[in-house]
């Protein structure tokens, strides 16, 4: 495939590499040999030292101790299969191999048609590409933000707490399970755990009778979003059944329960049920403003009242979108068998990120080979009456497979060596099971001293990896 | 580093003849793009936010709700972090750090890789086309191989010399550059092959020699793809991290990537500094990228992503 270069004049030509130049020498004898030889010395001096040599002695290292020095044979390539971490980093290789490039190239693929028809096709470019020249670090924690556990720091679990209490609107006054809190704990005077989650009255009540009920553990902020005042004692009122909720906490006696101080303040919005003796449920209603309720008309028989359960229905806290835990079902299996099947969601969170990055580089690329149809073709095509369908599936297509190809291979070595990200992104708790070869490597060679060994035969099998996409970039330039 | 030979090829003007005609109306594209678009700038804006915010707001409430309290926005975290001056581990002494190795790490690669790629194209020696092989071979050798030896000739040097470059900004600047050559002389060798030999056989009657050829017709004309070469090559050097970890090893001096990456891993991460310096590194990347974008593009497309 013909390489494109930017001519001096600022139009790209097509120029073809695969081409033997065929340049005749014009004479010039030994002292122009030397000459051109001397120009490609600094950089033939460069690569032999920093990049051959090095490559070379890498594999010699491989076959060495950690220290380069006691001949080991395979034993390091021994200890990389029987490694049970680096079997996890292979499979997180496996993971990235298998769904990154292929997403990016067909988001890449998709935004490159769609763009042909749209006028502001240029800005739209701009916008996607931009991501490609911020570092995978930076990256890595603009998306780990976004990804953050706490609905008020991370852009997508707001979005899913959003929808979450849509659906299922949590109480005013939450209490987090999941933290250990629990509802009986709120109970202070008047008041015992009910059915599910619910308090009800410790004593009956009767028609005319009033009830004190009152709750702690409310903390301030829950008080001020209610807009909490103070409590008012309940007045009994014949034939109903009226009340008080309120907080059970006077800062001016701290340690004093189930006594009504002037700096007691009563609690808004609590939905309460009036309960039958046989538990059956006969009104319901809510506090007012200062805490107080009332039940009219009840009727004969003792009456127990209940704060419902949904008052304290938490919430949505965050999914960890950044923790191992497996999106496939893996966790029946084996240890080794988890190691090998499990995809751990933080992988996938940074594939997102990962796609945000690099979208922009396969959209551009596809975007020139798109450019560079044979339009005649396509014409021909449409004047033998093809659908459009049918155009993009047999002309289109067909003449873009090399270019898809070249951001496939591109995309596999790029992921192949993923490093920054996963280092920036994954959190302690998780990082271990998102690490990846090339993570591996480093953190087995570099820290704490260097470690020559192991390491070696890491970088090795990385070496190894890519020789498949050396070969076909070598067949694509000599043609 | 791999190859990505592409066909750019002369500008489609021909308006009507599109690779694939739609049927979705105008509108509907022009809206779903546009909500793809507001999702890839999303998360560059919210940084950009939460640079702008002060601390105290961070667990608080998330940054969009800022469209509703433009107040709160305020440059604080920047005089803040700026006003640690050029301590080691300030974010200024990073910006710097970052330039004084992402500069001559460009320069050298540019000005290497013309001079070979002259060489490969122009030169009068037997196994040229074998050298470039070789060299496309590179393109996608990972770093990773050459890590270690390279440290560990560093040092020998080092006992042997007295200079040991491991853990100098020339240790580093060293590596980048034989990871930036490959790349170079590919991108450069496919540019000189498209000038007329017709130019250079002129300047050979008039007698010039193979300097004053390279400085006086080549140099000019390859100056697009050289700067393709170099805004590629900068970018590349700016956001890496690995190299860097690697041969700064005990510096005090730290580029960006590693300031970012060092805050990270405190214990309680500060998320002012995080974000604000992430603004910071990268502001260069997209000065270039928004002033140099033709370049850049044709970087790419010419020859792709390490």
């Amino acid at each position: 495939m013909p390489t494109g270069v930017p001519t001096p004049a600022g139009t790209p030509v097509a120029t073809s590499p695969a081409v033997p130049s065929t340049r005749k020498p014009a004479g010039g004898g030994r002292r122009d040999q030397l000459g051109s030889l001397l120009f490609l010395a600094p950089a033939a001096i460069w690569l032999l030292a920093i990049t051959i040599y090095p490559v070379v002695a890498t594999f010699r290292n491989s076959l060495y101790d950690e220290t380069a020095t006691t001949y080991v044979g395979l034993g390091n390539y021994k200890s990389v299969f029987s490694t049970a971490s680096i079997i996890v980093n292979f499979r997180n290789n496996v993971i990235w191999v298998v769904i990154f490039p292929f997403l990016v190239t067909f988001l890449g693929l998709l935004f490159a048609v769609l763009t042909e028809r749209i006028r502001w096709s240029t800005a739209f470019k701009a916008i996607i590409f931009m991501p490609i020249v911020f570092s995978a670090t930076a990256s890595a924690l603009i998306w780990r933000t976004i990804f953050d556990l706490d609905p008020h720091v991370g852009m997508v679990n707001a979005a899913v707490q959003t929808a979450s209490d849509w659906v299922n609107p949590p109480g005013l006054y939450p209490v987090n399970t999941s933290a250990g809190q629990t509802v009986a704990a709120l109970a202070s005077t008047g008041l015992s755990p009910g059915a599910s989650g619910s308090l009800q009255s410790t004593s009956t009540a009767a028609a005319g009778d009033t009830v004190e009920l009152g709750l702690i553990g409310i903390n301030a902020t829950t008080l001020q979003v209610v807009g909490a005042q103070t409590a008012v004692p309940p007045s009994a009122s014949s034939g109903a059944i009226s009340g008080l909720v309120y907080r059970d906490f006077s800062p001016s006696h701290p340690t004093v329960r189930g006594q009504l101080f002037p700096d007691e303040v009563g609690l808004p919005g609590l939905r309460l049920t009036l309960l039958r003796s046989d538990g059956a449920s006969t009104a319901s209603t809510s506090t007012d403003q200062h805490g107080n309720f009332r039940f009219d008309s009840v009727g004969n028989g003792s009456f127990r009242v209940q704060i419902d359960a949904k008052n304290f229905q938490s919430g949505f806290t965050g999914i960890f979108w950044l923790g191992s835990q497996s999106v496939t079902p893996t966790s029946h299996l084996s240890q080794t068998a988890q190691a090998l099947l499990s995809v751990p969601l933080v992988d996938l969170a940074m594939i997102v990120a990962y796609l945000w990055m690099w979208a922009g580089f396969a959209m551009v690329v596809i975007g020139a080979g798109l450019t560079s149809l044979n339009r005649e073709l396509l014409e021909a095509g449409r004047v033998d009456g093809a659908t459009e369908t049918q155009i993009f599936r047999r002309i289109t297509m067909p003449l873009l497979a090399p270019v898809l190809v070249v951001v496939l291979v591109t995309m596999i070595i790029n992921v192949l060596k993923i490093f920054d990200i996963i280092l920036n992104m994954a959190p302690g708790s998780s990082q271990g099971d998102a690490s990846t070869l090339a993570l591996a490597m480093y953190n087995d060679g570099f820290t704490g001293g260097i470690h020559s060994g192991l390491s070696s035969a890491l970088a090795v099998i990385l070496f190894l990896l890519v020789i498949p996409a050396m070969v076909s970039n070598l067949r694509r330039i000599r043609g | 580093m791999s190859a990505v030979p592409t066909a750019v090829a002369p500008a489609a003007g021909r308006a009507g003849q599109r690779a694939f005609r739609f049927r979705p109306s105008r509108a509907v594209l022009d809206i779903v793009l546009a909500v793809v678009a507001i999702f890839w700038l999303v998360p560059t804006i919210g940084l950009t936010i939460i640079s702008l915010r002060p601390e105290r707001f961070f667990q608080q409430s998330g940054w969009w709700t800022v469209l509703g309290a433009p107040a709160q926005l305020t440059l604080q975290n920047y005089s803040t972090l700026f006003s640690q001056g050029l301590v080691p581990g300030g974010v200024l002494d990073s910006l710097t750090t970052s330039i004084a190795i992402t500069v001559p790490a460009t320069l050298l690669v540019a000005i290497i890789s013309s001079l070979a790629a002259y060489s490969l194209v122009f030169g009068k020696w037997r196994g040229r086309e074998v050298v470039f092989l070789a060299v496309v071979a590179l393109l996608v050798v990972p770093l990773q191989v050459a890590l270690i030896p390279v440290v560990q000739m560093f040092r020998g040097f080092g006992s042997l010399s007295g200079f040991n470059p491991y853990g100098t900004l020339l240790g580093v600047v060293i590596f980048h550059v034989a990871f930036g050559l490959p790349f170079g002389i590919f991108l450069m060798r496919n540019f000189l092959i498209g000038i007329p030999t017709e130019l250079m056989e002129a300047g050979r009657i008039d007698g010039a020699g193979q300097w004053t050829l390279f400085q006086r017709v080549v140099m000019p004309l390859s100056l697009p793809a050289a700067m393709s070469l170099a805004i590629f090559q900068f970018i590349w050097v700016w956001n890496d991290l690995l190299i860097a970890l690697v041969f700064l090893g005990g510096n005090p001096h730290h580029p960006l990537t590693i300031f970012l990456y060092d805050q990270t891993r405190t214990l309680a991460a500060n998320y002012w500094v995080i974000s604000t310096g992430a603004m910071v590194s990268i502001l260069i990347p997209l000065i270039v990228f928004f002033s140099l974008q033709r370049y850049f593009v044709q970087g790419v497309l010419a020859g792709a992503v390490k």
